[in-house]
């Protein structure tokens, strides 16, 4: 291979990128020596297994996501804004949706859901830690080398271009000669794998690890929503694990799993993808459909209403999600039969989530509805999202889904459910988790500033797509000419993006000023919730209870401040935590060298690395570690200094 | 209420929007008996969601209206409420019954455009494959024994059944105006059902993103007058060249071609793989002979119609 096939050249654009990474990745390692910061990172970061700062560098390595992936975005707004645009060719604007979207999915949405559930599952059944703290810090390290590697696809070798659902024979060796598509099979491995491991820990951790007295149907609907979240990842990423090897095999080792010839079956790429890739998408809104139900029942200071209901719902829409999957190819040429059984199974789930969006309404209704931000995304959430479930409804209809199939409707259908889904209950979540972990609030106006700019942006960038699908226009087409009329809609779409851009260059201007500004002496409760988490201080100390407190229903700590009872009693007792450790961030480290040389093929130093990875596991299996003790003594002066900060409480 | 703001300048965006296209919007103007199913069903659709819409939009004005903290009382506390049974048994059984009714369409819609249109029940169809290669589309006519690429012309008012694979990666064909589409692949055959009730030039387009040429895939589909079809049949066949084994390998290869006519066709030395030359058999109506042949012996037949890529 030549230095010019593996350093992407010709374009001006991927030039920038490549001097702006040169530039931070020279800056942060000068920044972190000159403030003499490396064992501070080191320390308290890079080797934590706390799960509240897991959380959190789940949460920035999400935004940093979220800023790549809305670039994509941007970008291909800009190209289709005009007819005949030349910003972009199709091969770099092809390889620019693909990155959107796996990148969207799955480094923001993901990791932006699993670093809210880090931060608060825990907290929220009165736990100290998850059930393996470091197996925890395996799976960000995992994610973050593989979200690591897929994006450094941009500049070095070539970004996947084949969309992000990688269909077969157009991903194969053939028709996608360059490295890109060994980029997308290797991180989204590396990552998956973390994945899995979140999975298995968070399903133990919430089985085994909840407080006293906390029973299944009496744990807070987050956690609800988590724990089936979970169960689904289990079962849905093992289809991914084993699609991705086969198309390693493929791509990489000269088998024919899904290759035009040899007995190899396009399609069953298809169905292994959609198999995972379905369910995935209740693994983004589920965790979301929590959030709402925390938040919506917060502000308007009432119990969430048909609580067994909504449990319910979301159980039957777990199991719905794993036989749904051929809806995704209607047009494949299967028969009417089987596309009106995969029609009948995708429209029931319009009933569990129904019900769900009516609890809702009815949580709110006879409460006393306080408008705070996070509020604010949870009330837009319903209207806008019902226009995404209805028009999925529409689209489960196999024989108008012939019209819709790979058209813009498509497009705005599933942002329409992803963005006020999974985005807005994120960013809600986020504005109404943040002074739990750090102890200071989020400035309210610059909050609702930038909720009106993205939820009424949001609205002009995605309905028009509806509009222009059914008149025909394709989706994935990087230019139109201007005799297809789709224009004048998709400059409205480019306005509605730019709208979107300010209102995340507020949000991320509020973290700015709240950081520096926002006064510091909150209490802990400062939205005056319902759920455990806000039992303790904010920001919450490293061993999250000093007393373990004791559950006797749901919504414990709103009536135990009515009654004015405390949750816990008792005596201060030395609190076993796990030790920090170096091990996570080293394997993450050895997966991307292993996973950058198998990219290129370059197989010795790959085996080298597979070694290495090996060896950590083998170093672990004969590890003895068996954590630490924080004395009594050190609770009582943690305590004593977090109360001492806070006036009122 | 600036929610109810929102919803309502939604509305008349929407309204300005649909007024101010002066043709109607492509998938809602069918031309043919399938695209006309499609069509109605999803106004059907369109307005049951609208219904949907319009209650949930209704409860939920009313909710932050009247329970909205700054015109309650401060000494207002909510009532604890676990559920009310009725209540959820309503909002369950209704779209219980809606989703049985859309199914109910659903089915009936489908198994009416997967198969020739009633107005042409005892008219024999006439067969035109279309395969696909790079970014171009062939057309084989096996009756007449002529191929085009880029362009198709049948006659209207008859049944065309369309039979769809691909040299490639999955394509998938669509003239919205005539029917819905369906996925051209490599290893099987898949048939669409359509037919033009007017003589007339429709837009016809890959829909499935194949590649770096997938924008300028596109293809003009025009259905003529029975007397202007065999003109044109005859011309070609008269004036057009033969389309022999080397120039059909170097179209496949090319990128983008212009329209072309042959007086002959690809099928005679290239079988589509349907029949003996089949791939796979995905369990759908491929309409071939071979429907219920068993798996085993089409892997055994497939190397034979796939070597083009071996050159």
């Amino acid at each position: 291979m030549k230095w010019d096939e593996f350093f992407v050249t010709g374009e001006p654009m991927i030039y920038a990128a490549m001097v702006s990474i040169v530039v931070v990745s020279l800056a942060i390692p000068i920044a972190l020596t000159y403030f003499k910061k490396w064992n501070w990172l080191w320390t308290n970061w890079l080797t934590t297994v706390d799960h509240k700062k897991i959380g959190v560098m789940y949460i920035l390595a999400a935004l940093l996501m979220l800023f790549r992936g809305g670039v994509d975005a941007i970008l291909m707004r800009a190209q289709t804004a005009v007819p005949d645009n030349g910003l972009l060719d199709g091969q770099h604007y092809n390889e620019i949706f693909t990155t959107h979207g796996v990148v969207m999915i799955l480094f923001m949405a993901m990791p932006f859901i699993i670093g809210l559930m880090n931060v608060v599952i825990p907290l929220q059944i009165g736990a100290r830690d998850v059930a393996f703290p470091r197996l925890n810090a395996v799976s960000f390290w995992l994610f973050f080398s593989g979200a690591m590697l897929f994006n450094i696809s941009f500049v070095i070798g070539g970004s996947p271009d084949a969309g992000w659902s990688a269909y077969f024979p157009l991903a194969s060796l053939e028709f996608s000669p360059t490295v890109g598509n060994n980029y997308y099979a290797i991180a989204l491995q590396i990552a998956g794998i973390g994945t899995l491991l979140t999975g298995i820990n968070f399903l133990v951790t919430i089985l085994k690890m909840r407080a006293p007295g906390m029973t299944l149907m009496k744990m807070p609907m987050f956690t609800w929503s988590v724990l089936i979240t979970n169960v689904i990842i289990v079962f849905a990423f093992p289809v991914l694990t084993v699609a991705l090897a086969l198309m390693t095999l493929d791509r990489q080792f000269g088998t024919q799993f899904f290759a035009m010839q040899s007995g190899g079956m396009d399609m069953l790429w298809a169905n292994l993808f959609w198999v995972w890739g379905h369910p995935e998408v209740y693994i983004v809104i589920l965790p979301a459909f929590g959030i709402y139900s925390e938040i919506i029942s917060t502000f308007a200071r009432k119990n969430l209403y048909g609580y067994k209901s909504m449990v319910v719902s979301m159980v039957a829409i777990s199991l719905l999600s794993f036989v749904v999957w051929a809806h995704h190819f209607y047009t494949m040429g299967h028969g009417v039969m089987v596309n009106s059984v995969f029609s009948i199974t995708t429209m029931a789930i319009a009933i569990p989530t129904g019900v769900k969006i009516f609890n809702w309404l009815f949580t709110l209704r006879k409460g006393k509805i306080s408008f705070t931000t996070p509020m604010l995304y949870s009330l837009a959430f319903i209207p806008i999202f019902t226009i995404g479930g209805v028009t999925g409804v529409m689209l489960a209809m196999a024989s108008a889904d012939y019209q819709y199939h790979n058209t813009m409707f498509l497009v705005a259908h599933f942002h329409y459910v992803l963005i006020p889904g999974t985005v807005f209950a994120v960013i809600a979540g986020f504005h109404f988790w943040f002074p739990k972990v750090f102890g200071f609030m989020l400035n309210e106006k610059l909050g609702k500033l930038s909720f009106w700019f993205i939820a009424i942006s949001f609205n002009v960038t995605f309905f028009p797509l509806f509009i222009l699908g059914l008149n025909g226009m394709t989706r994935r087409m990087y230019t139109y000419s201007e005799s297809t009329g789709y224009g004048p809609l998709n400059m409205l779409s480019m306005v509605g993006a730019v709208g979107l851009t300010i209102g995340f260059i507020i949000l991320v201007y509020n973290i700015y000023w709240s950081v520096r500004y926002s006064p510091r002496n909150i209490k802990s409760d400062p939205w005056d919730a319902r759920s455990l988490e806000w039992s303790t201080h904010s920001p919450v100390p490293e061993y999250n209870f000093a007393l373990i407190p004791t559950v006797n229903r749901l919504d414990a700590h709103w009536f135990a401040k009515k009654e004015g009872k405390p949750l816990a009693t008792g005596k201060y007792e030395p609190i076993h935590m796990p030790n920090n450790s170096g091990l996570p961030i080293i394997m993450g480290a050895a997966f991307f060298f292993w996973g950058f040389f198998m990219v290129f093929s370059w197989w010795i130093p790959a085996i080298v690395f597979g070694v290495v990875i090996l060896g950590t596991l083998a170093y672990r299996t004969f590890e003895k570690d068996h954590g630490h003790y924080i004395s009594v003594e050190e609770i009582e002066r943690t305590e004593k200094a977090l109360r001492g900060e806070q006036h009122e409480n | 209420m600036k929610k109810k703001w929102i919803a309502l300048s939604l509305f008349s965006i929407t309204a300005i929007l649909l007024a101010g296209c002066e043709n109607p919007l492509l998938i809602l103007d069918p031309k043919g008996p399938q695209a006309k199913i499609l069509s109605e069903t999803i106004l059907f659709s369109i307005a049951i969601m609208a219904g949907i819409l319009f209650v949930v939009y209704v409860l939920y004005t009313v909710v932050l209206v009247k329970y909205r903290a700054s015109k309650l009382d401060d000494d207002y506390e909510p009532p604890h409420e676990e559920g009310n049974k009725w209540l959820e048994i309503i909002w369950t059984a209704i779209p219980v019954i809606i989703v049985i009714v859309l199914s109910v369409v659903t089915v009936s819609s489908t198994s009416k455009v997967e198969q020739k249109s009633v107005a042409y029940a005892d008219e024999k169809p006439m067969v035109i494959y279309a395969s696909s290669s790079n970014w171009k589309w062939h057309f084989s006519y096996p009756e007449e024994g002529i191929e085009t690429v880029n362009y198709v012309n049948f006659p209207a008012n008859r049944p065309i059944e369309f039979r769809l694979y691909s040299f490639g990666p999955i394509t998938s064909f669509w003239i919205p105006q005539l029917a819905g589409q369906k996925y051209a692949m490599s290893d099987m055959v898949n048939t669409i059902h359509m037919s033009a009730d007017v003589p007339g030039s429709f837009i016809g387009k890959n829909s499935n993103f194949s590649g770096e040429g997938f924008a300028k895939m596109e293809f003009e589909a025009q259905s003529l007058s029975d007397a202007d079809y065999k003109e044109w049949v005859n011309d070609v066949k008269t004036t057009a060249p033969k389309l022999t084994e080397d120039e059909f390998d170097e179209l496949i290869e090319a990128e983008h071609v212009g329209r072309k006519t042959y007086s002959s066709n690809h099928l005679e030395f290239k079988p589509a793989p349907e029949g003996e030359n089949s791939g796979h058999n995905h369990g759908g109506n491929t309409s071939t002979e071979d429907q219920h042949e068993d798996h085993e012996d089409m892997d055994m037949d497939m190397d034979m119609d796939m070597d083009h890529d071996a050159h």
